[in-house]
């Protein structure tokens, strides 16, 4: 809708209520109250993930020793250096002030620090998962508006259809078919598409790097979106669907207006509010990468890295992984409260 | 010649299991300036017809007749010119108490919406006129910028009446225009559309399931059931003597203020109205009816002369029209 100049009235503002002028200030408190709610639970998870992992089956130093010949002293040693001789308390104080200095220890299996290991798979992780994100939410918000506004038409039917028959599909089982399908090749057919890693050994530099890299990024990305922009979808569709049956739209095409402005400018703003939640808590998850896509398309990113921690198991970078993903998750989904205060005024004012 | 003429309307759903006819052959005509009521239960098919007048009904509803709006047939304009005409010279006052206004707009946008879409006006213009109407429905002009859950149920309604007189259109249909509003603040919303209407000479149609509300404001009542025009004249007359059975027990269902008698004897109707899909023969009203006769369920009624300027479809108002 055409917003109209708001020249500036500061008398007739005046006699306004105020606390029916949203202020910042109330806008700041809200979202101070909502990062202290979130500190709190990052808190939590830090104290949790501690317990958790020394609650975990399994000597880690026996674990790393394995296959090699070591006497009891060695052992000892080893624990020792790693500090698992110490008692429970120290070492949960020893873990907390770790994490509080953003040192999440040296991982058991690289000998090196977890830290640095996220650092690296950070890059790769964002750019497919990221992407991936992006284009799935796109594709599927999409779809559902065209879907939900003419719901029952055979649009619908296909786009709706299409979308849960991909869903329903295992991840693993997409990755692979498109593997052989597009990568290895078929019979006559060759493979048209890298699979494997992030980049060819033998990278260019410059733009022809970035082509490169965009190639090997088909395939996993592919995979990433069609499983998931089904719920992008839906969540829009029947949101829009709720939206269309309230008179007030009934009100816009009574004003005159064009179906595609009834669409755009009074049922969309108000179908995406819900979908605001999803796709924060959505890029909360970005960061733990697409596991299974990842191990599949041998993607160098958080994921395969989770993975191989957990098959190893090397606990101090499974749980800096953990921590990762957790405080992400939290941070989005504070963000996501933010901003849905932000653009809703029904709970600005609650 | 009249500002609206409705000649055989008929409003027929299609849906899964059949066809649901929801109004039936209704034929009406409303002067530029007149004030007409269309009263009747949920159901009766009041509202459908309302919303046919702007063609605002879902694609599953087919609608037959002829809707002369100042001459033009509504039903058979191309999409582009029904689209200059709604709001422009018909608008509509809806349950704003409700759901009518979207709730993450300002209602000052809102108001200024169709003057926009129209090209009536140019933005700081619309804010002007935004002002104005505010005014006239006795709201402060800062409200403009509020959010319609900020207001009550009262204001929402007048900033809906603000609304729908923003592109000074000749006519205005309110459809149950007081419903959910309590008993105060519907006499102050009913008295701002009387005097609105007045004052612009606006035609209104006004729909309601209260006659006392109607007969208030209107000129001319007509009584629907079950999708049928079953009385039509004058608001007072219809209201004080029903002819029809129905509109009696319409106008019984509710008290008269001021009238003891009508409260120490309120005389509901009873049963429900019929289902649309399977209509009782001849009067559709017949199986509800306190003083049906044998032939009401064969006899095919029809609107007859029942007194002057006034009609009903009920064989009791033509055998008294006869005798006089």
């Amino acid at each position: 809708m055409t917003a109209l100049p708001d020249a500036a009235e500061p008398a007739v503002q005046a006699a306004g209520p105020a606390e029916e002028t949203p202020s910042s200030r109330g806008m700041l408190r809200y979202a101070l109250s909502k990062a202290g709610g979130a500190l709190f639970s990052i808190a939590m998870v830090v104290i949790g993930t501690f317990f958790v992992f020394r609650l975990l089956p399994g000597d880690p130093v026996r674990n790393l020793a394995q296959g090699r010949n070591m006497t009891p002293e060695q052992l000892d040693l080893e624990r020792h250096r790693l500090g698992l001789d110490q008692s429970l308390i120290n070492q949960f104080f020893d873990f907390v002030g770790d994490t509080l200095r953003l040192d999440l220890g040296t991982s058991y299996e690289y000998k090196r620090p977890v830290l640095d290991l996220i650092g690296e798979r950070l890059g790769p992780t964002l750019l497919l998962a990221g992407t991936g994100l992006v284009i799935a939410v796109s594709l599927g918000l999409w779809q559902g508006i065209h879907a939900g506004w003419r719901h029952g038409s055979r649009f619908d039917r296909f786009s709706t259809g299409t979308s849960l028959v991909l869903w329903s599909v295992p991840t693993f089982w997409l990755g692979l078919l498109l593997m052989m399908v597009f990568g290895v090749g078929i019979g006559p057919i060759p493979g048209l598409l890298p699979f494997r890693g992030s980049e060819s050994i033998d990278a260019p530099d410059g733009f022809a790097y970035v082509l490169d890299v965009a190639a090997h990024m088909v395939l996993p990305c592919l995979t990433l979106v069609a499983v998931v922009y089904a719920q992008y979808l839906l969540v829009m569709r029947s949101s829009l669907l709720e939206e269309v049956s309230q008179d007030y739209i009934t009100v816009a095409r009574a004003k005159g207006l064009r179906d595609d402005d009834v669409r755009r400018r009074h049922a969309v703003p108000n179908a995406l509010l819900p979908t605001v939640t999803l796709v924060f808590m959505r890029i909360g998850f970005v960061v733990g990468g697409a596991v299974t896509v990842e191990t599949i398309f041998t993607w160098p990113g958080l994921g395969q890295l989770f993975y191989e921690a957990v098959s190893v198991p090397d606990f101090t970078l499974m749980q800096g992984t953990f921590l990762l993903i957790t405080v992400s998750v939290i941070v989005m989904n504070t963000l996501a409260d933010v901003v849905y205060h932000m653009i809703d005024p029904r709970v600005r004012s609650a | 010649m009249s500002l609206l003429e409705l000649d055989d309307v008929s409003v027929t759903y299609r849906i899964a299991s059949g066809e649901v006819p929801a109004v039936r052959g209704v034929s009406l005509s409303l002067d530029a300036g007149a004030a007409l009521g269309v009263a009747g239960e949920s159901g009766s098919g009041k509202s459908t017809l309302a919303m046919a007048l702007l063609r605002l009904l879902p694609k599953e509803a087919r609608v037959g007749g002829r809707i002369l709006l100042d001459g033009d047939d509504v039903l058979t304009m191309k999409w582009g010119r029904m689209r200059a005409v709604r709001w422009a010279e018909a608008s509509i006052v809806f349950q704003g108490a409700q759901h009518g206004l979207n709730p993450v707009r300002k209602i000052g946008d809102q108001i200024a919406e169709p003057l926009l879409t129209h090209n009536l006006a140019k933005p700081d213009e619309a804010r002007r006129r935004v002002t104005e109407l505010l005014e006239q429905v006795g709201l402060p002009a800062w409200r403009a910028r509020s959010y319609p859950h900020e207001l009550s149920g009262g204001q929402r309604q007048r900033v809906m009446i603000a609304m729908a007189l923003a592109c000074s259109p000749r006519l205005i249909i309110a459809d149950e225009p007081t419903t959910a509003l309590d008993v105060m603040v519907q006499a102050q919303v009913l008295s701002l559309i009387k005097e609105l209407v007045a004052e612009h000479g606006i035609s209104l149609i006004m729909i309601s399931h209260d006659l006392s509300v109607l007969a208030d404001v209107c000129d001319q009542l007509a009584v629907m059931y079950a999708g049928r025009l079953v009385e039509h004249g004058p608001s007072r007359e219809v209201f004080r003597e029903a002819r029809h059975p129905y509109s009696k027990a319409l106008a019984a269902a509710f008290p008269t203020v001021g009238d003891p008698g009508s409260r120490m004897a309120p005389k509901g109707l009873g049963g429900d109205p019929p289902d649309p899909m399977q209509l009782p023969g001849g009067c559709s009203f017949h199986p509800r009816c306190p003083v049906a006769v044998d032939g009401c369920s064969t006899l095919d009624v029809q609107l007859w002369p029942a007194g002057p300027g006034r009609t009903a479809a009920c064989v009791h108002a033509r055998a008294e029209e006869e005798v006089s």
